[in-house]
């Protein structure tokens, strides 16, 4: 397939677009959608739909999200940006009281195909309340199904299958991916949710990563392998639902596994997939399965020390190497604790 | 002097005490203080105990601002699943204040809240979703399991410099239980061995250490010897008290009655598997609700609920003792 | 607490004979069903938190009676009334309060819970306004499909004090909804008067400066309630909107079942005639000669009878199979 130069904020625009074109229950809520949101991922939807089917609204999260909500129970699709996953606790609520239980309590008369797209994460000096990464709270919601795309190709074929699904999803972006230049298929398949995609084999080491961490991770392998040690990189691209056979197989063929993100180390939901893994490949482990987070801090806004708080290759290749290590005779005893930025 | 009060009356003694104590504790919420023969009312007056109206966010808010002026306001919430509605004061406020003035604000604050009440409260009253508040830094998380620890949590709550979510046990309300008298504080961060035994750690926290000290009782008989952990405080947690007794086990069940996917238990697993790494003679394994609302039906409710059984189980699969069951 | 004056003459003026019987069927359906519900949930045959509406019946009827089935209602804690007006089999919400299989929602959701797609109800909550805001939007989607369906949210009067509650009206108020925001005020928010928590009397006037249509009725006068009601529907339906209803009524029973009301004195028989929908539009059908005290005796021993029907019903409709609890969490049907 033909690849060409894009963005992430062009593939999810572009997404959208052909959402809206291909089914015309699909529609679009957001503060400022209309005329295309800080971050132009809605820009020029409203010159062709209409702003009949690209709403801006007022700053209202919990009632903006609940009217998407009663919209999608009466046969609409809508996707609502929430601007950032800070404000989405303002709306959590209605995520997980209204949309998360309404096909259960219901009995399965009611279904909620409802997509939130929002965005979080560090490192534009935006200070604790507009740089947080909180989606791990939303996987432990049944019924929210949870995706976190790393790049251009995977968020457009994941926006795809979101819309199509009857459940409500919660689609995590992460702003600092945004406007890097990316190659991607002209014309991107859907991605199914719950299906992890392998971005590098290796024998030696499986490191999963959430969101930009994937980028990283991928650095740390370049580093790792000068080291002599080939790291697997795996995307698991959804948290719920969670592929969890694709983590544990590589994990069984390698024996050592790290879990990074760049939400907080404790909480975060790397302790989730540790704790699937643990039971999951229990008999292979050769070293603990070693998490890569945050400090438990807010994230804080004075550039040395928002740089020092996001985990990046450096934190990965850390962990990376204490669980290559972790056996060996001579090595240097592992330092104990959280693996988390200094 | 201690004597036997229930868990409902041991956290409202904790709080008369405390607001005797300090005036500056405030004590308000949803259906406080309807009567006038309220006792919290009659000792400390309509200005500092105040029924508010339905409006978590604002009751929240309007606390956090309180105690950066300095109260100190336990806030009655009812339902933890209502909190979800004030989630922002929960999250992007009352933890964030001390940290964004780079400590020059403190924010004293009990979010008093009750979970996991079963007989028919269904989806929406029921959660128990303390997990969702641990990831969050400058908030701390108390789930007392006891009458004496629902005192003393409580005073130790009112205390703290820190937002404190506060959750009791709905199950528990009336549960009695040898309480001191006076001033009785249970230190944060500072799990209680219930029971001692050598042969498998069982964490259990709120309703479920009842359950798992019963399936210590029948482990015993049949002569396995559970360590039966209450961690009390799930932020700060306590870590090196079960990783001392799983040194010495090396078997672990973890129980909590919320939902599988990224709980509390997910979180401590996680810390087992990588500082008790060696130790580990088998998986962790947890009992947890089956990952689902919280259904209606009496006979589904309890299916989708962790019980003692299903603690006695999960014992026997991970010492290998029992054909291993779904 | 803000009490009703009741009107001193019949307004049944405004309906017709075979309206009013109508009401009356369905007024009578619902107090023989929660009082029996009251009954059960004593013996804990019907479990959990159970909100009943005895008092407000004459709302139920008066404004479900008047929607299609493709019309929506939403409704909070205190919704048996609404799903029963609706048109929800009385057998099917029974067997839903007792768990069972046969139950509107196969038993997961409950009392506070009820769905009932088929005849337009979309939903009880059990967090006091929660629904506004899925209000909102289900009359969104009716407006950009461009139907001619209406929306109607009930709420209490404690409802209005929250969030959801004011940014709810106002994107209705924005985006010119066919939503009817319908307050049953009964001066109580769960166990508190009205008077502590808000200075502000009467719901209307807390969204006049919105300036859509906005009355203030006594919700205890079915007659006057549905002429009211009827003319707000023709607008709605014609496109206006959103509109405001709010029915002063009383709520008879305590918060939920078990609710020893030590905050509040009990209304004196007499007080309590005078504020009962049903005995009123019954005594007013009964002057008007539509209804003899036979017809209403039979009235009230049919709607017993079909209570009983459906307690039968209930009890012997099995209980959910168990894995159904893991089976829908996540809808799978496109």
């Amino acid at each position: 397939m033909a690849e060409v130069q894009t963005t992430f904020v062009k593939a999810i625009n572009a997404a959208l677009a052909r959402a809206m074109r291909a089914d015309e229950r699909v529609i679009v809520l957001g503060e400022d959608v209309a005329e295309g949101g800080p971050y132009t991922t809605t820009a020029g939807l409203a010159e062709e739909f209409g702003i009949e089917r690209v709403i801006n609204t007022p700053i209202s999260e919990a009632a903006v999200c609940g009217a998407a909500i009663g919209a999608a129970q009466a046969g609409l699709r809508p996707v609502v940006e929430i601007m950032f996953i800070d404000f989405l606790t303002l709306a959590l609520d209605q995520l997980v009281n209204q949309a998360a239980k309404a096909h259960f309590m219901s009995g399965g008369q009611l279904t909620v195909p409802l997509v939130v797209r929002t965005q979080g994460g560090a490192g534009s000096r935006s200070g604790a309340q507009h740089s947080q990464s909180l989606e791990a709270w939303l996987t432990h919601v049944p019924g929210l199904k949870v995706v976190m795309p790393s790049c251009a190709a995977d968020a457009a074929g994941l926006l795809a299958s979101a819309i199509a699904d009857p459940n409500p999803v919660v689609f995590v972006e992460n702003k600092s991916l945004y406007f890097r230049r990316e190659l991607a298929p002209e014309d991107p398949a859907p991605v199914p949710l719950g299906r992890a995609r392998t971005l590098r084999p290796g024998r030696d080491l499986t490191i999963v990563a959430l969101s930009r961490l994937v980028g990283e991770a991928l650095s740390a392998a370049e580093q790792l392998a000068s080291d002599g040690i080939e790291a697997e990189v795996i995307d698991p691209r959804t948290l719920t639902p969670l592929d969890l056979d694709t983590i544990a197989e590589s994990v069984r063929r390698t024996g050592r596994a790290v879990v990074a993100h760049e939400a907080v180390y404790t909480g975060g939901f790397g302790a989730e997939i540790a704790a699937q893994l643990q039971a999951a490949a229990f008999d292979f482990l050769k070293a603990p399965i070693q998490r890569v987070g945050a400090p438990f801090t807010p994230v804080p806004v004075s550039p040395p020390l928002e740089d020092a708080y996001r985990p990046g290759a450096a934190e990965i290749h850390r962990a990376a190497r204490i669980a290559a290590h972790w056996d060996e005779p001579f090595a240097a005893s592992p330092e104990p604790g959280a693996v988390t930025a200094p | 002097m201690a004597r036997e009060i229930p868990y409902i009356a041991a956290i409202n003694e904790a709080i008369h005490q405390e607001m005797a104590r300090d005036e500056s504790v405030l004590y308000f919420g949803q259906n406080l203080a309807t009567t006038e023969n309220d006792e919290f009312l009659k000792a400390f007056g309509s200005d500092r105990v105040r029924v508010t109206p339905i409006s978590e966010t604002a009751e929240i808010g309007m606390a956090v601002g309180a105690a950066i002026a300095g109260m100190r306001p336990v806030v009655e919430l009812y339902m933890a699943e209502f909190m979800l509605v004030a989630m922002d004061q929960v999250v992007n406020e009352a933890p964030r204040f001390r940290y964004m003035s780079g400590g020059r604000v403190k924010v004293p604050l009990v979010l008093k809240a009750g979970y996991g009440f079963t007989a028919g409260w269904a989806g929406q009253h029921t959660g128990s979703i303390y997990g969702m508040f641990m990831g969050i830094p400058g908030l701390k998380v108390a789930l007392p399991a006891t009458a004496a620890d629902a005192k003393g949590l409580m005073a130790t709550a009112i205390r703290d410099e820190n937002p404190v979510c506060y959750f009791h046990h709905y199950l528990l309300t009336l549960e009695p239980g040898e309480v001191p008298e006076g001033e009785y504080l249970v230190p944060f961060g500072q799990a209680s061995v219930r029971r001692s035994g050598g042969d498998v750690t069982i964490v259990a926290t709120g309703w479920m250490v009842g359950k798992a000290l019963a399936a210590a009782e029948s482990l015993a008989a049949e002569g396995i010897e559970a360590e039966v952990i209450d961690p009390r405080t799930l932020v700060p947690l306590d870590i090196d008290t079960i990783l001392s007794s799983v040194e010495k086990t090396g078997h672990v069940v973890l129980v909590d009655q919320a939902t599988r996917h990224a709980s509390a238990s997910a979180l401590i697993a996680a810390e087992i598997a990588d500082h008790g790494f060696s130790a580990l003679k088998a998986p962790i394994k947890q009992v947890t609700a089956l990952d689902a609302s919280v259904p209606y039906s009496e006979p589904m409710e309890a299916y989708v609920l962790p019980d003692e059984a299903k603690i006695l189980c999960a014992v026997h699969q991970v010492l290998g003792t029992a054909p291993v069951a779904a | 607490m803000g009490t009703p004056t009741p009107p001193p003459a019949s307004t049944s003026a405004e309906l017709d004979g075979e309206t009013a019987l109508g009401l009356l069927r369905t007024m009578w359906r619902i107090r023989c069903f929660e009082e029996r519900v009251a009954q059960l949930k004593r013996t804990l045959q019907v479990h959990g938190l159970i909100h009943l509406s005895i008092g407000g019946e004459g709302v139920a009827a008066a404004i479900c009676g008047q929607l299609r089935d493709d019309d929506t209602v939403y409704s909070g804690h205190r919704a048996h009334g609404h799903a029963i007006a609706k048109g929800a089999p009385l057998d099917r919400v029974m067997a839903e309060l007792m768990g069972r299989s046969d139950g509107l929602c196969r038993g997961l959701g409950g009392s506070m819970h009820l769905v009932d797609r088929a005849h337009g109800l979309l939903g009880a909550t059990g967090v006091v306004a929660g629904n506004i805001p899925l209000a909102v939007g289900n009359a969104l989607a009716a407006r950009l499909r461009g139907s001619d369906q209406v929306t109607v949210v009930f709420f209490g009067d404690g409802a209005v004090q929250t969030g959801y509650f004011s940014e709810s009206v106002n994107l209705a108020a924005l985006w010119e909804l066919p939503l009817i925001l319908v307050c049953e005020n009964n001066g109580f928010a769960e166990f508190t008067p009205r008077s502590a928590h808000t200075t502000v009397e009467r719901v209307c006037d807390a969204v006049a400066p919105y300036r859509f249509p906005c009355q203030s009725v006594d919700g205890t006068d079915v007659g006057a309630l549905f002429a009211v009601f009827a003319a707000d529907l023709d607008l709605a339906r014609r496109g206006r909107g959103p509109l405001l209803l709010e029915c002063m009524t009383h709520r008879r029973r305590g918060h939920y079942e078990g609710d020893q009301e030590a905050y509040r004195d009990a209304l004196a028989d007499a007080e309590w005639q005078r504020r009962d929908p049903l005995a009123r539009l019954q005594a007013d059908a009964i002057a008007q000669r539509w209804l003899d005290e036979a017809g209403a005796g039979a009235l009230e021993q049919g709607a017993r009878a079909e209570v009983e029907q459906a307690v039968s019903f209930a009890r012997a409709s099995p209980f959910p199979a168990l894995e159904l609890a893991g089976e829908l969490v996540y809808a799978s049907e496109r």
